[in-house]
């Protein structure tokens, strides 16, 4: 085995023990994900200066013997649109082309003090906003495992990289599945944590009340280290819980006998994929078999989520994404007066999609359809929390599986955004309730595309849901195989 | 029909900055004046990705505010977002409160030549306050005729409360006197600077007419663009006689807003309400609500100090001042301060009062100085009032002691005694000064004896300029006409 094929906890043993340096591991990696970027293009920017002078810190602070965390000399992707001091930050956008933040985002903070290697800054939908990283204003992301499919999205990027061995993991970030959808389609696990659990500050907002960054990782055991790292407190977003961080990975090993599964009725509908119900029916097969136990439930508005997203996110990013009007850094357009500047920078600097939903946003706000819109928008918002409430009265973690279908070809579903949008359809109501959702690999297809497993738990208890994905994934192999890189 | 048949109906808005050390989201100092955009950060410049942190003590003053003006305190208030473009917004909104304002539904008292007058205050929201645009380059600076705008971001954030009156106020007096209670209170509780010249004051005036005894509100236009309260009311008389106009020649008055240009005294249509903004209010998602303590709420209620109002009823009855007198006197809180020390040092506050409203302001004013700048206290003007009022010099003296007083804050006591100009009061000494004055002048005797009293006045002046002006005045008159009219 390579020594960029490993995981985070074996890498860093070796890291430890002194069997490699953080050096000579950064350019071990460097040099594999340089090799298979052609085919993937995970990477809108690769740090390789940045990833050598952290890697040879890493190596001091390994030398010393103090201060080492699992983390220290480690490579890893940063999704682009977390911002990170002095190197391009984009958001896959042409608005944002040669952004170079002048901070770093409170998670890359907390990288960096834990002794993180970044390598690169990885592709994603244009602002986080798609479901196949197809609207990137830079590149198209190739789902490893079928060179011809979709990585999924809007983190496509930064699953195709942990999938394709360019990085030991990576972060992503999550407004209606954009973490758990990309990982369900490369093979990964990827968690959405509790909104509130890791800070915001730093993210470049798609829809605030939804967005959160989580962990992308080759197993479940480097997902609780990694949220060792960026869970917790920050002074600097308001939204951010000040609620106590476990170990997440003493928690993850603890045993799921007796716990509770609910199996939503409204997540298995009529004409879904057989392979993925097949999969996702042996996978709660399997946790039974663990010890738990298995209630079907019902989150009966959930059905309606897709439809209060598409108002609420929208609404968000109509006003989040009004700053970017040519005045004071990114792209502008010259024009004969203000307003001829905002029009043309905005109409040259955002792809299509982002238009779409800023359009949609600025609609549902306007003064006579709030309340039709918005307001009746986080009235459902409400109903659908109420299930999510409802249903933890009675069931630790819920299951469901992450995405309808494995991963799609290119253009399959560029021309009618509604196909797009059903994409979110199992992951959606989880951002809109707030809780965390995480997605591990349960199965693969007849011609080879992974399916995703999708756990869903309860506000703050991201370690009950790592303990069950742990019970799982220690049970199966899904997450030892590896892609082809192949086309097929 | 003629002007006086209308009624003005007019509503200000009121944008008050907050003078906290820092901005309401962020750390950077809120210092006037600094070369521009060196106050800034990454928060304030709303760059991508950055997140507002509410900065405490500016809901603590905005409380304090909503308290002296008499509002309810909301227990649950929240932040909403204001959405438009302009260069000066670097977010491209302003996060402001929409519909559940920290404080509503209070009042506030002016005085009037008409007496009191209590106007309803609708609410006071907390919001940032936006950059300043500086137009570059071509003939005036101004934005219609210039080449470019630069920003500055200095002022970007800083925290401003928003105080909205009802539309109570029925002339420019009225809006005079609103605006000079508000601002009297603001200093009192010591939240704000109020420099309209700085813009840490800053009004807007909503200005409709109706026919006298008439109800309903006719089409109002709001004026921008005054930065002294003279301004404010110029403006709103300007715009009354306009609209009134309008309305005679038999046209609508056009919703719009107003500009008030300080060089033609004249308001100037801006832009009309079909092309104003539909700001998409909706809660700010990057902030939590503001739930507020209800204890700490009474806290701050009672921790304000005495606000104007109340002072000028305590001063009228304590210290037997007229209205009038009491509203000078409460309009700066250290005057008021100032006063009611000296208040305690003489039996006459009232003529210690007259003293610091008089004299003592006048040359204040033409020296340019401030309270703490003089060189004597309370005690000192105390002695002077005493004095006059002892009869020890008279008025005229006491003028020229208090200006030796007031440049170099020397004790009357010793000025009258130094200067030997002990006022002389011995009747003995009057009457012998007098006696020769009459003798000196038979003709103006023959005069006032003929019936021609006002000449006392010339006689009682010979007398005064005999003793060197010490002579009690009120005394030679006495003697004299005792003398006279014999």
């Amino acid at each position: 085995m390579e020594l960029y094929q490993k995981t985070i906890h074996e890498i860093a043993a070796d890291l430890k023990a002194k069997k490699v340096s953080s050096v000579e591991l950064t350019k071990a990696t460097m040099a594999h994900l340089k090799a298979v970027e052609p085919k993937v293009q995970s990477f809108i920017t690769v740090t390789e200066e940045v990833a050598l002078a952290q890697a040879a810190e890493a190596d001091k602070r390994l030398a010393s013997g103090s201060n080492i965390t699992p983390l220290t000399g480690v490579p890893l992707g940063i999704k682009d649109l977390l911002c990170t001091k002095g190197v391009q930050t984009t958001c896959a956008s042409k608005m944002l082309e040669g952004f170079k933040p002048p901070y770093n985002a409170t998670v890359v903070e907390r990288l960096n003090a834990a002794g993180a290697i970044m390598v690169g800054k990885t592709n994603m939908d244009e602002f986080a906003m798609g479901s196949s990283t197809e609207s990137s204003y830079y590149m198209k992301t190739k789902n490893p495992w079928n060179l011809s499919c979709v990585p999924g999205g809007s983190s496509g990027g930064s699953a195709s990289c942990v999938s394709a061995d360019q990085a030991f993991a990576s972060l992503g970030s999550d407004t209606g599945g954009s973490i758990r959808q990309p990982a369900a389609l490369c093979g990964i696990v990827g968690l959405k944590p509790t909104y509130g659990r890791v800070s915001r500050y730093g993210l470049i907002a798609f829809a605030s009340s939804l967005d959160q960054i989580g962990p992308m990782t080759k197993d479940v055991e480097d997902c609780a280290l990694m949220m060792n790292v960026i869970a917790g407190h920050d002074e600097k977003d308001s939204t951010s819980a000040n609620v106590a961080v476990p170990d997440y990975t003493t928690e993850m090993k603890k045993s799921i006998k007796g716990l509770k599964i609910g199996i939503p009725k409204e997540f298995f509908p009529e004409g879904m994929n057989p392979e993925v119900t097949e999969a996702t029916k042996k996978a709660i097969d399997q946790l039974k078999s663990l010890g738990a136990e298995v209630h079907e439930i019902s989150l009966p508005h959930s059905p309606y989520s897709l439809a209060a997203y598409y108002v609420l996110a929208p609404s968000e990013a109509s006003s989040n994404l009004a700053r970017y009007d040519g005045v004071r850094y990114g792209l502008r357009v010259p024009g004969e007066n203000i307003v001829e500047m905002y029009s043309k920078t905005r109409a040259a600097g955002f792809g299509p999609e982002v238009k779409r939903r800023i359009m949609l946003g600025t609609y549902a706000l306007s003064s006579g359809y709030y309340d039709a819109y918005y307001l009746k928008a986080l009235k459902v918002r409400r109903l659908i929390k109420q299930d999510y409430d409802k249903a933890f009265e009675k069931v630790d973690i819920i299951v469901t599986p992450t995405v309808p279908n494995p991963a799609f070809k290119f253009g399959e579903k560029t021309d009618n955004p509604l196909t797009m949008y059903l994409e979110d359809v199992f992951t959606i109501s989880i951002n809109i309730a707030g809780v965390p959702g995480l997605s591990l690999p349960c199965g693969l297809s007849k011609t080879g595309l992974p399916i995703g497993l999708q756990m869903i738990g309860k506000p703050f208890d991201e370690a009950t849901l790592l303990k069950a994905a742990y019970a799982y994934e220690q049970s199966t192999d899904w997450h030892k195989r590896k892609p082809s890189l192949k086309e097929n | 029909m003629a002007f006086e048949d209308y009624e003005p109906v007019i509503g200000l808005e009121v944008h008050c900055e907050l003078k906290t050390a820092t901005k309401l989201f962020c750390g950077c100092p809120t210092t006037f004046g600094n070369e521009a955009n060196t106050q800034v950060c990454p928060v304030c410049l709303g760059l991508p990705g950055t997140l507002p942190v509410m900065n405490g003590k500016a809901v603590e003053f905005a409380v304090k505010i909503g308290h002296s003006l008499n509002c309810n305190i909301a227990d649950y208030s929240k932040m909403d977002r204001k959405n438009y473009y302009y260069p000066d917004l670097p977010k491209a909104y302003q996060v402001s409160q929409y519909d559940k304002p920290l404080n509503y539904g209070g009042y506030l008292d002016i005085v009037t030549k008409e007496g009191t007058k209590r106007i309803g205050v609708t609410r006071a929201h907390l919001e940032e306050d936006a950059g300043k645009l500086v137009h570059a380059g071509g003939k005036s600076g101004r934005l219609d005729s210039s080449d470019y705008s630069l920003a500055d971001y200095n002022r970007g954030g800083i925290p401003l409360v928003e105080i909205v009156s009802e539309p109570d106020i029925r002339s420019s007096e009225e809006a005079h006197a609103y605006l000079t209670a508000l601002k009297s209170i603001l200093l009192y509780i010591d939240v704000s600077d109020c420099n309209m010249e700085e813009g840490s004051l800053r009004c807007d005036a909503n200005v409709s007419i109706r026919k006298k005894g008439t109800e309903k509100f006719g089409t109002r236009t709001e004026i921008k663009n005054m930065n002294s309260f003279k301004f404010v009311k110029q403006a709103i008389e300007y715009e009354i006689k306009r609209q009134a106009a309008v309305l005679d020649k038999g046209e609508r008055v056009i919703q719009e807003s107003r500009l008030w240009d300080v060089t033609e005294n004249k308001t100037k249509s801006m832009r009309s309400k079909e092309e104003a903004h539909d700001y998409r209010y909706f809660p700010e998602p990057d902030l939590v609500p503001i739930i507020l303590d209800k204890a700490y709420v009474q806290k701050l209620k009672v921790e304000l100090p005495e606000l104007p109002g109340a002072k000028r009823a305590r001063f009228e009855k304590d210290h037997g001042l007229t209205a009038y007198d009491a509203g000078v006197l409460t309009s700066e809180q250290e005057l008021g301060q100032w006063f009611e020390v000296g208040a305690k040092l003489t039996k006459n506050p009232k003529g210690f009062a007259n003293w610091m409203m008089g004299d003592m302001a006048a040359q204040m004013k033409e020296q340019e100085k401030e309270l703490q700048d003089l060189k004597f206290d309370q005690k000192k003007l105390a002695e002077l009032v005493d004095l006059v009022d002892a009869e020890t010099i008279n008025s005229k003296q006491a003028k020229e002691v208090f200006l030796a007083l007031f440049n170099e804050g020397v004790s009357p006591a010793e000025v009258v005694k130094s200067k030997g100009m002990a006022q002389v009061s011995d009747p003995k000494a009057i009457e012998a000064a007098v006696d020769k004055v009459l003798a000196d002048n038979p003709n103006v005797v023959a005069d006032y004896k003929s019936g021609k009293q006002g000449v006392i006045g010339f006689l009682v002046g010979k007398v005064m300029q005999a003793s060197q002006g010490k002579a009690n005045p009120k005394m030679v008159n006495e003697i004299i006409k005792k003398k006279l009219d014999v």
